[in-house]
């Protein structure tokens, strides 16, 4: 789950990492008097929306005073910005972190992130900050240096020296950084998180260190043991398909096509975008109904796939194992009648129960496509969607 | 012969009073599998009937601590059908318990848990495989965990596996065409898990009956590479792979915990070049999985070991 730059450093503040002072604000009155109340002669006006870039696209000004930074309020609030990780139709900027200016002497970059090649937690600094870490790590990965934290004892002292004498912090400024990597490795372990990203980190001409950038991310595993940070999240920053589906438990992700998709189990859900792909079709979604579906999940399930216009058909492709296929088409049948089935539905059944499922399928009265395959159905639907 | 479980297996259920952990625990006995207890803890002293298939009742204990569970039966191994909250504690139960084989089913166990799990398991003789995973299945044997028994037909081909489904689909396309398997391994679908491909590689390598492995992989992370590599330097038997998630666009979590593109790493591309690379053959569509292992085992001269459905 991934959080907005002001919630992330309050999270961190918490932990006793330097960030910013710093307030949100929702209109531009707020905005202004955001700036007022922190009363540094330099204020950043920063658009907040779940994407990086935001600085190229325009969404980061830095104001000299009150009048700028109205200026800058009314021009960021509500503008849609795109950036290279929005995708092309952008983010509208709905909040705004009004931040005290610093006096920056340095960039650095300061990431925790999970490597899953020893599955261990990675803490990486870099000299190089301000810049996309995969930027660097592709062209000077000998820039980039890592500790590997054992999870027994956590991130040692000396691990975080080791980092920022590695990337050049200056000599009486290491013990403030490395403490503020221990509290951000607290921070991330505490609060379950997936990724923590701190770029750049600055250091600032009174003697801090602090983080200019906070980019924390959460595994969506852990949030039933974190009801705080579930709080945090921003509906109006996901598509409203994917939220409707994660009420009902369902594994769901909006793509661009028109063929609609249902499946159970993310590989089977994966391989068949694949091989709709690969039969001239474009799926819409990414749909896991999972092992444990119900006939009213499985309802529901049909009715977001339905909800989406640009769907001019569906495929759904069981493969039961603990999915039965009588569950399956029990759904299928129930959702088809409560909204109407208006466009063609292939579906291939196999596995547990599939001799029932396909008889209440035949007696539905339903216009159902059956398939014998994964690539018969493949190809049934993208010929019917055409 | 195959890997990890036999006829000789005995195992126990961890959750086998909840509903899944009985709905499974009934699959493994209908199937054959030594299935001989259970544990909740709470419940111990108790026991719980199960009424088979067959009509038969099997009738079996539960305890309440796996130590306990693995006294009385003498089980060897465990299947985990724990809710995620207590999950991969009950995972540190099993290896503390001393069981050579723990196969975690649970899916959203929080991943700082399981780099827990990891951590305490180095050192210990205990195999984990999973989580978030369908199980381990040795075909006319012993099935442990939530896949359809009836698709698989005893022979001589392995399979490894990220997904479960998808790993039905493949076993249903080489049943299909006679061709039996040795063992079906879920190794899961998360970022941090028990066993690896290379773990289950090496032991499809070191198995007198294991001929040939398809090996199906997805997007995130880099063990697909890590295994085409030793694949190359180690493997003697001949490997085909399938690689989903093609189409996936990246940054967004494709059901998996581990099915991610992050940061440019982890794409299908990468994966299925560098698994040509080294001599793989990749199938090119998930329907051509079976497929494809077929014509590589034509070129080896194996396919007429490998069919073992006249």
């Amino acid at each position: 789950m991934n959080i907005h730059e002001y919630q992330g450093k309050a999270v961190l503040k918490q932990y006793g990492v330097s960030v910013p002072e710093g307030k949100v604000a929702f209109t531009v009155d707020e905005a202004v008097q955001a700036a007022q109340e922190l009363g540094t002669s330099v204020v950043v006006v920063k658009a907040q929306i779940h994407a990086g870039g935001r600085g190229k696209a325009g969404g980061v000004k830095v104001a000299k005073n009150l009048d700028e930074v109205r200026a800058y309020a009314s021009e960021i609030l509500g503008k849609v910005l795109v950036t290279h990780q929005t995708g092309p139709e952008g983010k509208e900027v709905k909040r705004l972190l009004i931040e005290q200016g610093c006096d920056i002497k340095k960039e650095y970059y300061v990431g925790v992130v999970l490597d899953r090649a020893t599955g261990r937690v990675t803490f990486m600094a870099s000299e190089e900050g301000g810049t996309e870490i995969e930027e660097v790590a592709a062209s000077n990965p000998e820039k980039i240096f890592k500790e590997v934290v054992d999870p027994a004892i956590g991130l040692q002292a000396f691990q975080a020296r080791k980092l920022a004498y590695a990337i050049n912090i200056p000599n009486e400024l290491v013990n403030k950084a490395a403490k503020f990597m221990l509290s951000l490795y607290s921070a991330f372990v505490e609060k379950d998180c997936s990724i923590a990203e701190i770029n750049p980190l600055v250091v600032t001409g009174d003697g801090n260190v602090m983080a200019l950038d906070a980019k924390l991310n959460f595994d969506s595993n852990a949030l039933y043991r974190h009801k705080d940070i579930l709080e945090l999240r921003d509906l109006e920053e996901e598509d409203s398909k994917e939220i409707e589906a994660s009420k009902y438990d369902l594994s769901y992700i909006a793509l661009d096509g028109d063929i609609g998709c249902m499946v159970n189990g993310a590989g089977l859900a994966m391989a068949t975008m694949d091989i709709i792909k690969h039969y001239g079709g474009d799926p819409a979604n990414f749909l896991d109904v999972g092992g444990g579906a119900t006939t009213e999940k499985v309802t529901e399930a049909f009715k977001i796939i339905l909800s989406d216009e640009k769907v001019k058909g569906i495929f759904v492709n069981i493969f039961g194992g603990i999915m039965r296929c009588d569950v399956i088409a029990n759904g299928v049948v129930e959702a088809a009648k409560q909204i109407g089935l208006d466009r063609p539905l292939v579906v291939r059944l196999e596995g547990t129960n599939v001799e029932l499922g396909k008889q209440i399928l035949n007696e539905s009265g339903l216009n159902i496509v059956a398939a014998d395959s994964m690539a018969d159905g493949a190809q049934k639907i993208v010929a019917l969607v055409k | 012969m195959a890997i990890l479980v036999n006829k000789d297996t005995k195992v126990i259920t961890q959750g086998i009073t909840g509903a899944t952990g009985l709905f499974h625990a009934k699959g493994a006995l209908d199937y054959g599998t030594q299935m001989v207890g259970g544990v909740t803890p709470g419940k111990g002293g108790t026991s719980v009937e199960i009424t088979l298939e067959n009509g038969d009742v099997a009738t079996l204990p539960v305890f309440n601590t796996v130590s306990q569970a693995v006294e009385a039966t003498g089980a060897t191994a465990s299947v985990i059908y724990v809710p995620p909250a207590f999950a991969a504690e009950a995972i540190i139960e099993a290896v503390d318990a001393g069981l050579e084989l723990v196969i975690c089913i649970t899916e959203g166990i929080p991943v700082l848990d399981m780099v827990n799990v990891k951590r305490y398991m180095e050192g210990k003789d205990s195999v984990l495989i999973g989580p978030n995973c369908p199980g381990v299945i040795t075909p006319g044997e012993c099935k442990i965990g939530i896949m359809p028994g009836y698709i698989h037909t005893p022979g001589h081909v392995g399979v490894v596996s990220r997904s479960g489904t998808l790993t039905y689909e493949a076993v249903h396309q080489l049943t299909t065409r006679g061709i039996g398997q040795s063992s079906a391994i879920g190794i899961g679908g998360d970022p941090v898990k028990g066993s690896e491909f290379i773990d289950i590689l090496s032991r499809f390598n070191d198995d007198p009956e294991t001929y040939a492995v398809i090996m199906i992989g997805e997007i995130g992370g880099t063990a697909e590479e890590e295994a085409a590599e030793w694949i190359k330097a180690n493997m003697t038997k001949p490997v085909v792979g399938f690689i989903g998630g093609a189409t996936a666009p990246p940054g967004k979590r494709m059901g998996h915990a581990g099915a991610i593109i992050s940061g440019g790493k982890g794409t299908a591309a990468e994966k299925i070049t560098t698994l040509e690379a080294c001599g793989i053959k990749v199938a090119p569509t998930p329907s051509d999985m079976g497929s494809t292992l077929v014509s590589v085992l034509e070129e080896q001269g194996l396919l007429e070991k490998c069919i073992t459905v006249k």
